[in-house]
C-alpha cells in the first residue's frame, strides 16, 4: 500500500472533522475506523446539543474551541443540510443553594464570551416550560443553545471527506504501531486488524481508545474512563412538552439530568452518568433506568406519561484532565487529540481547524488545495425541516419518496434507497437507523423491522 | 396547497383496513355513497394477515378460519360493496376537522370527508417502553414483528426462545416460533397462574414441551451483539437465575395506535388510552368515530370487526344531518380489578353498545365474579357471571345489567368481586 501523508485514527465527528480538513490542503489522507461504520461509538450515543459553551471552563482550550466551533457547525448545517434548531436552554433551579449558583453561572458564560443569558424569576421559568413540575425557584436563560442531528454531522463530515478523496478505511483497529525511529525514516506503520497502513503522520482521534492508542506511541500521558450515560428518548407525542431544553443546574448534590426536544420530534430524558471499566458497555442498567424515572418525574411528570421509544447508553471519554488534550509532536509526526469529552460534538470543526495548525506548525506542509467539491447535501432527518413523505413534487417526481416504509418515522422507500447508495453506505441495520431513522419508532420494527431488512438484503 | 397534491372527497374516509376498517367500509359502502379505505401497509388485511393460525371469524362470519383467509375475506367483501381500498397509505395528519393529509406513492392527497372512521388499531409494547434493562442485542422481538418476519417475510429466528407473556397472544407467538423451528423453552409471567384459556394452558405444555414461570419477570437482557441469555427475577422471593436463549418475544401489553386520534386534540380515555368514545363510537370531534382495537387493546379481531359494523348506523345517521351531542351522559369506570372499560359513555337515545356488551382489561384473575355497578355510592346491579376475569384478555359485561343506571345519576363505576 502507498504512504499516505497523514493517517487519522478514529472517524468519530472529530476524527472525521479532521480528515476532512486535512483533505481541503494538498495532501493524501487515510481516515481509519475500527468498526464497521463511522460514528458508531460516542459520536452516534450523547445528547446531540449544540452548545454555546456558557458553561465551559473559562480560559481552557475547550472554551475556545467549544465557542468556536459552535459557529462553524452552525455554517456547516446551514451548507449541508444536516437539522438544527435554535431551542434555546433554560437553566432550572430548584433549591436556594441552585438559586444562588445562577450569578456565577452568568459571570461564567461572560468569562466565556457569551452574554446572553439572563437570570429569570419561577414565574417567567413557567411561562418558558409550562410543563415543568412544581417547586422551580428560579433560571437561567441561554437563548442560543440549539439541537441538531449527531449523525447526520458525523456523516456529513465523513462524506465530504470522502468526496475530497480521504481513503476511508473501516473495520482497521490499530493493534501496534511501528514508528520512525531514526530521523531518515519517513513513515509511521500503523498494524491494524487490516493490515499495515503506512503514513508520514499520524492523528489520534481514536475518542474511547486515544490513551491506549497513544500508549503505542510511547507516551503514557492520561487514562481513558469510559463514563455511562443512559438516556431515554420519548415518543413524538411528548414533544410539544418540551419546547426548549432543560438543563440542571450543577451543584454538590452532583450534576442532575436535562430535558431535551430532539431534533426528530422525541423529547430525551437523561444523562446518567457513571464510570465503568468496559469500554464497550453500553447496556442499560437497573438502577441508572430508575433514577431516571425519579428525577424525570420531578423535572416534567407529564413525561412520564408518554411512551418511551428508546432506552440507550452510550460513552463519552472522561480523562483524568480537565480540558481537551491536544498536542503535536513534530519528531514523531503525530497528533494527539484525546479527552473530548461531549462537548467534542460541537468542537469537531474547531478541533480540526486546530490540529490542522498545529500539525502545520510542526511541519506538515499546507498548500491549499483550489480544486475542492462543493459539500455534500444531506438527506434531511430533522421535523423543522421538509421531509420527502411530505413534498408532493419530489414524491411526483419519483413515487419511492411517496412509499412509506417505516411507519413512525415516516422513512420512505426512497430514502433507504438513497441511503443504501450513498457515498458511505450502512453496514446494517444500525447504520440505516442512523442514516434515516427508520425503525427508531415507537414500534421499534414491530411493523417495518421485517420488510426494512429485507430491503438491506435484497442490495447486497 | 401545490397542484401536486389531489383532492378527495368520499363521503366517509376509514384510517386502516384491518377487521374493524374493513367491516366498517362493507357495511357503510352500500348506504353512503363513496367509501375509502386508506392503509399504510401494502396489502390490506391488518395483523389477522400475519397469524397463520385458525381462530379467526367465529364471532363475525360464524366460521372459524385462518388469519389470512380470514384477511382476505373481510377485503373481498368491502371490494364487493364498493368501497375503494388503498393501501401504501399512510395518513400523516389534519388539514381541517375532517380533512386529512396523505402521503401514497401516487402522490400526496388531501381527503375531505363527510365523516372519519378511526381504526388504527393496537400494537404490543416493544422493549425500551417496558424499560428492561441490559445490553441492546439482535433476537429481541414483539409478536407481530415475529409473525411478520415468519409468516410474510419467511425470515429466521433462533432456537431456544423465551416469551413474555402467557396470555392468548404469548401462545399464537409460541405457534410461530415453533414453525419456525425455534424451541420455546420458558415463558413468564407477572401473574400467579397463566393468563390465557384453559384450552391452551393444559395442551400447550404438553404441545410445546414449555415451562410457565408464573410470577417471575425479565430483569436483564444478555448479550452482544446477539442475545445470550435473559436474567429472570422472582417477584415474590427476589431470586434471580439466567436463562440461556438466543431469542426473546415480547408479547401483549398493547397500546393503541392513538397518534392520529391525539394530533387531532380528540379526548383520549386514560384507562384505553385511546378516545373517548359513546355507545355510538362518536369521539368528540364531531363527524369522527373510532372502531376496534384503537378503542379496546386488544380484543379478538372478530369482535373489533363488530365494532365497525356497528358504527355504520351511527355513521350514517350523522351524514344523513345528525347532530353530534354533547355534554357527557353517563360516564363508565373501570373499578377493581380492571384497568379499563369500553365503550366509556352511555346517553340516554343512543345505540346500545355492540354484542350488547361493555368490553373490561382485568388485572387479577377471579374464577366466577360478581359483577357490581355503583353509581353515586349506592350499588345499583350486581350479578354472578360464569366466565373469568382473567389478565391478558377482554372480560365481557352483558348491558342488559346497566338498566337500572340513572341516565342523570352521574358516573357508574363498574367492579368484580369473587
Amino acid at each position: 500500500m502507498s504512504t499516505f501523508d497523514v493517517a487519522v485514527i478514529g472517524a468519530g465527528i472529530v476524527g472525521s472533522a479532521i480528515a476532512r480538513e486535512l483533505a481541503g490542503y494538498e495532501l493524501s489522507v487515510a481516515l481509519l475506523e475500527a468498526r464497521d461504520d463511522v460514528g458508531d461509538d460516542t459520536s452516534k450515543a450523547n445528547t446531540a446539543i449544540l452548545h454555546t459553551g456558557f458553561d465551559a471552563k473559562p480560559g481552557t482550550l475547550e472554551s475556545r474551541l467549544v465557542r468556536e466551533g459552535y459557529h462553524l457547525l452552525y455554517g456547516y448545517a446551514d451548507r449541508t443540510g444536516i437539522p438544527v434548531e435554535r431551542t434555546g436552554a433554560l437553566l432550572v433551579a430548584w433549591t436556594t443553594e441552585e438559586l444562588d449558583a445562577l450569578p456565577g453561572l452568568k459571570e461564567k458564560a461572560e468569562l466565556n464570551g457569551y452574554d446572553r443569558t439572563e437570570i429569570v424569576g419561577a414565574e417567567e421559568v413557567y411561562r418558558l416550560a409550562p410543563h415543568l413540575g412544581e417547586g422551580a425557584l428560579g433560571g437561567l436563560t441561554v437563548p442560543d443553545e440549539s439541537i441538531v442531528c449527531t449523525w447526520t454531522t458525523n456523516l456529513a463530515l465523513a462524506t465530504e471527506a470522502v468526496l475530497r478523496g480521504v481513503t476511508l478505511l473501516l473495520n482497521h483497529r490499530v493493534l501496534s504501531v511501528e514508528k520512525p525511529v531514526e530521523e531518515h525514516e519517513t513513515a509511521t506503520i500503523l498494524r491494524t486488524s487490516e493490515g499495515d497502513v503506512t503514513a508520514r503522520w499520524v492523528v489520534n482521534a481514536a475518542g474511547l481508545g486515544a490513551d491506549v492508542v497513544d500508549r503505542l506511541f510511547g507516551h503514557d500521558r492520561f487514562t481513558v474512563t469510559p463514563r455511562r450515560g443512559e438516556l431515554l428518548v420519548y415518543d413524538k407525542l411528548a414533544r410539544p412538552l418540551a419546547n426548549r431544553i432543560i438543563l440542571p443546574v450543577p451543584s454538590s448534590r452532583g450534576k442532575g439530568v436535562l430535558v431535551s426536544p430532539t431534533v426528530y420530534g422525541n423529547v430525551l430524558l437523561g444523562p446518567t452518568a457513571e464510570d465503568l471499566i468496559d469500554r464497550t458497555d453500553t447496556g442499560t442498567s437497573e438502577q441508572g433506568l430508575e433514577f431516571l424515572l425519579e428525577k424525570g418525574h420531578r423535572i416534567m411528570p407529564e413525561l412520564l406519561e408518554e411512551e418511551v421509544t428508546a432506552a440507550y447508553a452510550g460513552l463519552r471519554a472522561a480523562t483524568d484532565h480537565q480540558d481537551y488534550l491536544i498536542e503535536a509532536d513534530a519528531e514523531r509526526r503525530y497528533v494527539l487529540v484525546g479527552g473530548i469529552r461531549s462537548t467534542g460534538l460541537t468542537a469537531g470543526m474547531a478541533i480540526a481547524r486546530h490540529v490542522t495548525d498545529l500539525a502545520g506548525k510542526a511541519g506538515l506542509p499546507l498548500v491549499p488545495r483550489d480544486d475542492l467539491p462543493e459539500p455534500p447535501r444531506m438527506p434531511n432527518l430533522g421535523e423543522a425541516f421538509l421531509r420527502p413523505y411530505q413534498d408532493a413534487e419530489r414524491i411526483a417526481a419519483d413515487p419511492a419518496y411517496g412509499k412509506v416504509v417505516c411507519f413512525c418515522e415516516r422513512v420512505t422507500e426512497g430514502e433507504i434507497r438513497d441511503a443504501l447508495h450513498s457515498p458511505i453506505p450502512p453496514a446494517g441495520l444500525e447504520g440505516l437507523r442512523r442514516r434515516t431513522r427508520a425503525m427508531n419508532g415507537r414500534c421499534q420494527g414491530f411493523f417495518c423491522g421485517a420488510e426494512i431488512a429485507n430491503l438491506l438484503e435484497a442490495d447486497r | 396547497m401545490s397542484e401536486t397534491v389531489t383532492t378527495l372527497t368520499p363521503a366517509v374516509v376509514v384510517v386502516g383496513a384491518g377487521p374493524s376498517g374493513l367491516s366498517a367500509a362493507r357495511e357503510l359502502a352500500p348506504r353512503v355513497g363513496e367509501v375509502l379505505v386508506l392503509d399504510r401497509e401494502s396489502t390490506a388485511g391488518g395483523i389477522p394477515r400475519h397469524s397463520d393460525h385458525p381462530g379467526y371469524g367465529v364471532r363475525d362470519m360464524g366460521r372459524f378460519m385462518d388469519g389470512p383467509s380470514y384477511a382476505r375475506r373481510l377485503v373481498r367483501q368491502a371490494r364487493e360493496a364498493g368501497a375503494t381500498i388503498r393501501t401504501n397509505a399512510t395518513v400523516t395528519g389534519w388539514a381541517g376537522e375532517r380533512a386529512i393529509e396523505v402521503t401514497t406513492p401516487q402522490g400526496r392527497l388531501l381527503v375531505e370527508a363527510g365523516a372519519v372512521v378511526l381504526a388504527t388499531g393496537a400494537r404490543e409494547r416493544p422493549r425500551p417502553a417496558r424499560l428492561i434493562p441490559g445490553d441492546r442485542p439482535r433476537g429481541v422481538y414483539t409478536t407481530g414483528h415475529l409473525q411478520n418476519l415468519v409468516h410474510l417475510k419467511h425470515g429466521k429466528v433462533g432456537e431456544r426462545a423465551v416469551v413474555v407473556g402467557a396470555e392468548l397472544v404469548s401462545w399464537s407467538a409460541a405457534l410461530t416460533l415453533r414453525e419456525a423451528g425455534c424451541r420455546t423453552v420458558l415463558m413468564t409471567t407477572e401473574y400467579p397462574r397463566p393468563d390465557s384459556y384453559a384450552l391452551f394452558s393444559g395442551p400447550g405444555k404438553v404441545l410445546f414441551g414449555t415451562k410457565v414461570a408464573t410470577r417471575t419477570r425479565v430483569s436483564r437482557i444478555i448479550g452482544r451483539p446477539c442475545l445470550r441469555a435473559v436474567e429472570i427475577e422472582d417477584l415474590d422471593t427476589g431470586h434471580r437465575r439466567i436463562v440461556e436463549c438466543d431469542t426473546l418475544i415480547l408479547t401483549g401489553d398493547w397500546i393503541p395506535d392513538h397518534e392520529l386520534a391525539r394530533t387531532a386534540g380528540i379526548a383520549i380515555d386514560p384507562g384505553t388510552r385511546g378516545p373517548l368514545v359513546d355507545s355510538a363510537l362518536r369521539t368528540d370531534r364531531p363527524g369522527v368515530f373510532a372502531v376496534g382495537n384503537l378503542l379496546h387493546p386488544v380484543d379478538t379481531a372478530d369482535v373489533a370487526a363488530i365494532d365497525g359494523a356497528h358504527v355504520a348506523r351511527s355513521v350514517t345517521a350523522w351524514l344523513d344531518g345528525g347532530s353530534w351531542p354533547v355534554g357527557e351522559g353517563v360516564r363508565l369506570l373501570a373499578g377493581e380489578p380492571f384497568v379499563w372499560v369500553a365503550p366509556e359513555i352511555l346517553r340516554p337515545g343512543d345505540p346500545v353498545p355492540a354484542r350488547r356488551r361493555l368490553l373490561l382489561w382485568g388485572e387479577r384473575y377471579i374464577r366466577l365474579p360478581h359483577v357490581v355497578l355503583r353509581q353515586g355510592g349506592r350499588v345499583v346491579a350486581r350479578r354472578r357471571v360464569w366466565w373469568p376475569v382473567a389478565p391478558g384478555r377482554v372480560f365481557r359485561v352483558p348491558t342488559d345489567m346497566l338498566s337500572t343506571v340513572d341516565p342523570l345519576g352521574g358516573p357508574v363505576t363498574i367492579s368484580a368481586e369473587p
